[in-house]
């Protein structure tokens, strides 16, 4: 029974540089797996909308006439079924996130 | 003497998640705590009409943020014993590993809300730095910090390499050191141990009869653990309930210090035996029949029942989860300990309301 | 993992003196569950001992649904009663702390019972709707 370990663990951590990053001035540090932004290759689509399907929250929009793809950007969760299931590999996860954003945008390529 | 009705919650600084307890006082001492429910009920036990099956995995990790990875594994071992899907060894022993870093994650989280809700802040940011490095290892293997977005049916998602189990051991080690420190703090700290020790007390018969489960059960000497029933890899490694006899709130606290270092012993004990196959088995048709699907949480045993007919969507979604077990010994517990007590006692049943919710 | 699970069905007038046994026997109650299937309900208690799980089944009439309560031989039961009865409408008669209905706030009573399903579709129906992402609007393409 001690108040020594807390002193111990205080002063070694006082003497460190703190923890927390100084966040903006300092970038976030990127993990190579970490599930960001969904990014588009329009160049490879063929508009077969599986991603749509397999997209859980239904937040991509394809259409086929006119060659258009969309996204809901706030209701995507990164879960990355569209990047598996795209028979053209034209999806992938970024390892930055979004940016913050005030209104429900779609974006359309 | 008079009686106050004090309101508990639902914001309350201590939470975590939103439960009220109208709290009946005489003078500082609490006589009786009437719990209400409802706040972030998001009606998810319906969401099965709506939802197909293979999709549904998402919605089940998304009930809890703390223990999410596990709702996703017991969802998946539910509707793969309808299917009977053979889940390949390496898809176990990953799904293992991946359990019990959320365990590590959330008993780190409980240590460092157990700290604020006794005022000893810096006790509580030294817990989270350390979750800070769970979780940074969490999202090197899975790509997510909380949701880990890596259970599917009849497998998993992603796999770790060998780099992957390789930066996990090496994690694990630096982990286990850092651990020690802070644990040393909470078990023989003198101010912690006379604020936690002796409060609260469960007796071993009545933690029985109460249906508690998890630590709660445990720190009260009942030697329950799910992780007995062998699902995942848990047949291979077999895992010894770590129990206490004392039942008052610094037994319940020592259970789940040392059940960090059971998960990192598991974690190390699973790298090692890592078998190699494919990680996932394709699966094909609708599930039919019923089930109940019975895993370990980092707060006790959480109990899937889902009942399908043939169709894509399931007729029934029912989730017991171990929060709503230990309410009963809350409401119990409380009658008779005074008011600055209140928020402890709350805590060291680790209440996580969005599971009880659903 | 396939552990044993068994299904017992029961009639309600059964049930006391069946749990009363179970608890006897030093089994621990683990969870009670509603099911509502249109027109009937299905309760199920669920109790574990060293890793066997045993379930009664009660399958009762939804529009008249009324089981006795439990608390007498497990008090614990009082929270999945009280549950049971403020989302499914199943009236259990004798829990030894009752709330009366207040122990869950929802919008609409008995929210997954066969009226709270009329309730709940009629709130949808009035509410307005939210565009479903299907096809992107008309306009230039980035």
């Amino acid at each position: 029974m001690s108040a020594l370990g807390m002193t111990k663990l205080t002063l070694k951590w006082a003497l460190k540089k703190p923890v927390t990053r100084r966040y903006p001035a300092e970038p976030r540090r990127v993990i190579p797996q970490s599930r960001g932004l969904l990014t588009f290759n329009k160049a490879a689509c063929v508009y077969c909308s599986v991603c749509r399907k397999k997209c859980p929250t239904g937040a991509i929009g394809v259409n086929r006439t006119q060659k258009k793809w969309a996204i809901d950007r706030l209701y995507c969760i990164s879960c990355g079924y569209c990047v598996e299931a795209c028979p053209k590999h034209c999806l992938a996860l970024s390892t930055r996130h979004g940016a913050p954003a005030v209104t429900k945008d779609r974006d359309v390529y | 003497m008079a009686r106050t009705v004090i309101p508990f919650g639902p914001q309350h600084p201590v939470l975590p998640e939103p439960i009220m307890l109208d709290l009946v006082v005489e003078d500082e001492k609490v006589v009786e705590a009437i719990p209400a429910l409802g706040f972030v009920h998001r009606g998810l036990e319906k969401l099965v009409e709506r939802k197909d099956f293979q999709e549904f995995v998402y919605v089940a990790e998304r009930i809890c943020g703390i223990c999410s990875f596990i709702h996703g594994q017991t969802y998946c071992q539910a509707i793969e014993e309808l299917m009977q899907v053979d889940v390949p060894p390496r898809a176990r022993y990953l799904r293992t590993i991946w359990g019990e870093l959320s365990r590590l994650h959330s008993h780190l989280l409980w240590l460092g809300l157990l700290a604020d809700s006794f005022g000893y802040e810096s006790l509580f940011m030294h817990s989270w730095r350390v979750r800070e490095r769970v979780l940074d290892l969490i999202e090197a293997t899975t790509g997510g910090r909380v949701i880990f977005g890596s259970c599917k049916i009849g497998g998993v998602r992603r796999d770790i390499d060998a780099d992957g189990l390789r930066h996990l051991l090496g994690e694990t080690a630096v982990l286990e050191q850092e651990m020690h420190e802070i644990v040393d703090v909470f078990l023989d700290d003198r101010s912690v141990r006379k604020r936690l020790a002796g409060l609260g007390v469960l007796p071993r018969d009545e933690a029985y009869l109460l249906g508690c489960v998890g630590p709660t059960l445990r720190a009260s000497g009942v030697a329950q653990d799910s992780r007995q029933l062998g699902y995942a890899a848990f047949g291979e490694l077999p895992v010894a309930p770590i129990t206490r006899t004392d039942g008052d709130s610094y037994a319940r606290c020592a259970v789940r210090c040392a059940e960090l270092f059971q998960s990192v012993g598991i974690i190390r004990a699973a790298v090692a035996g890592m078998p190699d196959s494919e990680i996932a088995v394709p699966v094909t048709g609708n599930p039919s029949g019923e089930y109940t699907a019975r895993t370990e949480q980092p707060r006790g045993e959480v109990v899937y029942y889902v009942k399908a007919n043939g169709t894509k969507h399931l007729q029934r979604f029912r989730v017991r989860t171990p929060t709503f077990a230990n309410l009963p010994a809350l409401v119990k517990l409380l009658p008779g300990c005074d008011l600055a007590d209140v928020a402890l006692l709350v805590l060291t049943i680790d209440p996580c309301i969005s599971c009880t919710e659903r | 993992m396939s552990d044993a699970q068994t299904y017992e069905p029961l009639a309600p007038d059964a049930l006391l003196a069946r749990v009363r046994e179970l608890c006897d026997q030093g089994w621990r109650l683990v969870q009670l569950g509603a099911t509502p299937l249109g027109e009937l309900v299905e309760v199920n208690y669920s109790f574990d001992r060293d890793g066997r799980f045993l379930n009664l089944r009660l399958t009762l009439a939804a529009a008249a649904a009324r089981v006795p309560s439990i608390t007498p031989v497990y008090w614990c039961a009082f929270a999945y009663e009280n549950e049971m009865h403020d989302l499914f409408r199943v009236r259990v008669e004798g829990i030894a702390v009752d709330y009366k209905g207040k122990f869950y706030k929802t919008t609409v009573p008995f929210p997954f019972g066969a009226r709270g399903l009329a309730a709940a579709a009629a709130t949808l129906a009035t509410a307005k709707p939210v565009a479903a992402p299907t096809t992107p609007p008309a306009g230039p393409a980035a």
